[in-house]
């Protein structure tokens, strides 16, 4: 035992310096960031050294956040220590114009689908990958739907002609009297400002 | 002759080898993806699988969902052992929001969720033999998982897709019947478990069929991470409820058996020997239940009620139940911001969540970490330069199934 989040941290400061940055522990995981560019020689400098041996790839996965500019898309990785058994928290962030990141499948074979599956929702682009193409969603797809732009439909949309599943069915049938004149952006856009 | 052969465009090398698609529905992948199979002979030379036939899209409606309707959802990932998937849910919740669950709780949680293993590794284990031509073994347990999913019946209404539990516990106590019957599975299994084990284990077809089939060492699994019956078949002790305790798992005595090849046969002996842990463990549970007397014996839940709906009773006649009643099933409740990891063992593997909340009412992003989509990649490298037959063996061995792997 004796691999600390503070042993990790100052191993990393060392190594790279002020590269590595935005040094949290929620919930009790280490959690930090590092430029893009560097994010293969992080890892592999977390997998490479004899103490910090972090050579499990528990999970990678892409985050979106459309206020931060430049910094729309987070890459995060999950990294496990199995002998020590440590868990960290890996981040790099990359702008949504130019979504290039380095691949981890020179490391990690089970980096291969999990970038796929990043690049199918997020459309980020890991450089390098011997084969990146969509994998849950159709060839044809030509956007990236976990992206926080394509909201979920709202559910009380009443322009469809879905009565036989529960959802528009009110339409006309006289319930939607209180609903005069409240009716969302959204629904406006749907059904003009007619009144229903 | 020459007149009678296929005229080939000019300069088009003849196809030496030939094409198989094993699925989309194929008797043999026990749900829906596919491998394509270049196959020389009866040698498979590469395959190439594709995935993503029922993607639903969980990761993206949970962005707009309370945290009680996300539960239903990750019953559809592993549907062999869908209460693993609520508690393991319900328990990243707990970690999120601060729920501190009582002892008997997290006992009558160990329970359901080494029930589920059995039942998954019983489904597993009897498939491997049914794709090695061995229908009996499968039959026979059938009766002893059915069993199983009489308990979750009376625990929760459900069987397959359970949605169970809720955030800090369960909805409503174990009934006298359960427990019956899990006195009923505890008393019979075993020797059913011993029939299946004397139909395969040192079955000489058997054996043959599965030794030396799909082998992978210890080091390439870690690389292609895998996690569970699959890893430690490979010989690497790690087991998340050893390794990151839940529920109170550190309270109970039981040993994580290992393979060394990795093989077929490997896999299939660690499934059977965790059936074995999981009873004993199941046994513990159950004596730590019995110890509850009294007000102790009616604990079932975490006294949240933020996060717990009230009773029904209550509901109707409190002014306070009936506002939180309201509040929890509109999905009103703001959770505090936080960033989480929250993992449990699987009957696959490592089931995780990381789960980011902004301090909405739905998570602002929710990844599930699916044991079987990973370790589905090392299909190509477990199979190469091995016969069709050991193909079909292989993907039942390791358990692929489909609802874990498309999320």
């Amino acid at each position: 035992m004796g691999l600390t989040n503070e042993i990790i941290r100052q191993k990393l400061t060392e190594k790279f310096g002020e590269a590595i940055a935005d040094f949290t522990e929620p919930f009790g995981m280490l959690t930090f960031s590092a430029p893009r560019e560097l994010n293969l020689k992080v890892l592999t400098f977390l997998y490479d050294d004899s103490d910090l041996g972090f050579r499990f790839l528990t999970d990678l996965c892409a985050v979106h956040f459309p206020n931060q500019k430049d910094k729309e898309l987070a890459v995060v990785y999950h990294l496990h220590n199995l002998d020590q058994n440590v868990r960290i928290r890996f981040k790099i962030f990359a702008p949504i114009s130019q979504p290039d990141v380095y691949t981890a499948t020179g490391l990690f074979s089970s980096a291969n689908w999990m970038e796929r599956e990043t690049y199918d929702f997020y459309g980020v682009n890991f450089m390098g990958h011997p084969n990146l193409k969509r994998i849950l969603n159709v060839d044809e797809m030509d956007y990236f739907p976990l992206r926080k732009e394509y909201p979920l439909e709202d559910q009380s949309r009443i322009d469809k002609d879905d009565e036989m599943f529960g959802r528009g069915g009110s339409v006309g049938f006289g319930n939607d009297k209180n609903r005069q004149g409240t009716l969302t952006e959204m629904e406006k856009k749907h059904v003009g400002d007619e009144i229903i | 002759m020459s007149e009678h052969h296929i005229k080939l465009p000019e300069g088009s090398i003849e196809k030496t080898t030939t094409t198989l698609n094993l699925g989309p529905t194929h008797p043999a992948t026990h749900g829906v993806f596919q491998n394509i199979l270049e196959l020389d002979g009866e040698r498979i030379v590469s395959a190439e699988q594709t995935v993503g036939y029922i993607h639903r899209a969980f990761e993206k409606i949970a962005e707009r969902r309370p945290l009680y309707q996300i539960t239903p959802l990750t019953d559809r990932l592993n549907y062999c052992s869908s209460p693993i998937n609520n508690m393991g849910w319900h328990l990243a919740c707990e970690k999120l929001l601060g729920v501190k669950t009582p002892k008997r709780v997290d006992y009558l949680r160990v329970i359901i969720m080494e029930l589920a293993r059995i039942s998954d590794h019983l489904i597993c284990n009897s498939i491997v033999g049914v794709d090695a031509g061995a229908y009996t073994g499968f039959l026979y347990v059938m009766q002893y998982r059915e069993l199983i999913y009489e308990i979750y019946e009376e625990v929760c209404g459900s069987r397959l897709t359970t949605n169970m539990g809720r955030i800090g516990g369960f909805e409503r106590n174990f009934n006298d019947i359960a427990f019956q019957k899990l006195e009923k599975f505890l008393s019979e299994y075993p020797r059913v478990l011993k029939e299946f084990e004397n139909l395969f284990t040192r079955n000489r077809i058997f054996m043959d069929r599965t030794i030396g089939a799909g082998p992978i060492t210890a080091e390439r699994a870690l690389n292609y991470g895998f996690t569970g019956p699959n890893l430690r078949a490979a010989g690497v002790d790690y087991d998340v409820r050893i390794h990151t305790p839940y529920s109170s798992y550190e309270d109970f005595d039981f040993e994580i058996p290992v393979g060394t090849t990795g093989d077929c046969y490997d896999r299939y002996l660690v499934r059977n020997q965790e059936m074995w842990q999981s009873l004993r463990i199941i046994e513990q549970a159950y004596q730590k239940v019995q110890e509850f007397k009294g007000a102790e014996a009616e604990i079932y839940h975490a006294d949240v009620p933020e996060y717990y709906l009230p009773k029904k009773e209550d509901v109707y006649t409190k002014m306070e139940a009936l506002i939180w009643h309201f509040k929890i099933i509109m999905g009103e409740i703001e959770m505090p911001p936080g960033e989480i990891y929250s993992a449990v063992e699987g009957g696959n593997g490592e089931l995780g969540f990381y789960f980011i909340s902004d301090g909405g009412r739905a998570p602002y992003r929710l990844h599930f970490r699916r044991p079987c989509f990973i370790y589905y990649q090392a299909y190509e490298e477990l199979t190469k330069g091995s016969m069709l037959s050991d193909a079909i063996i292989v993907m039942s061995s390791l358990n692929l199934i489909a609802g874990e792997m498309d999320a």
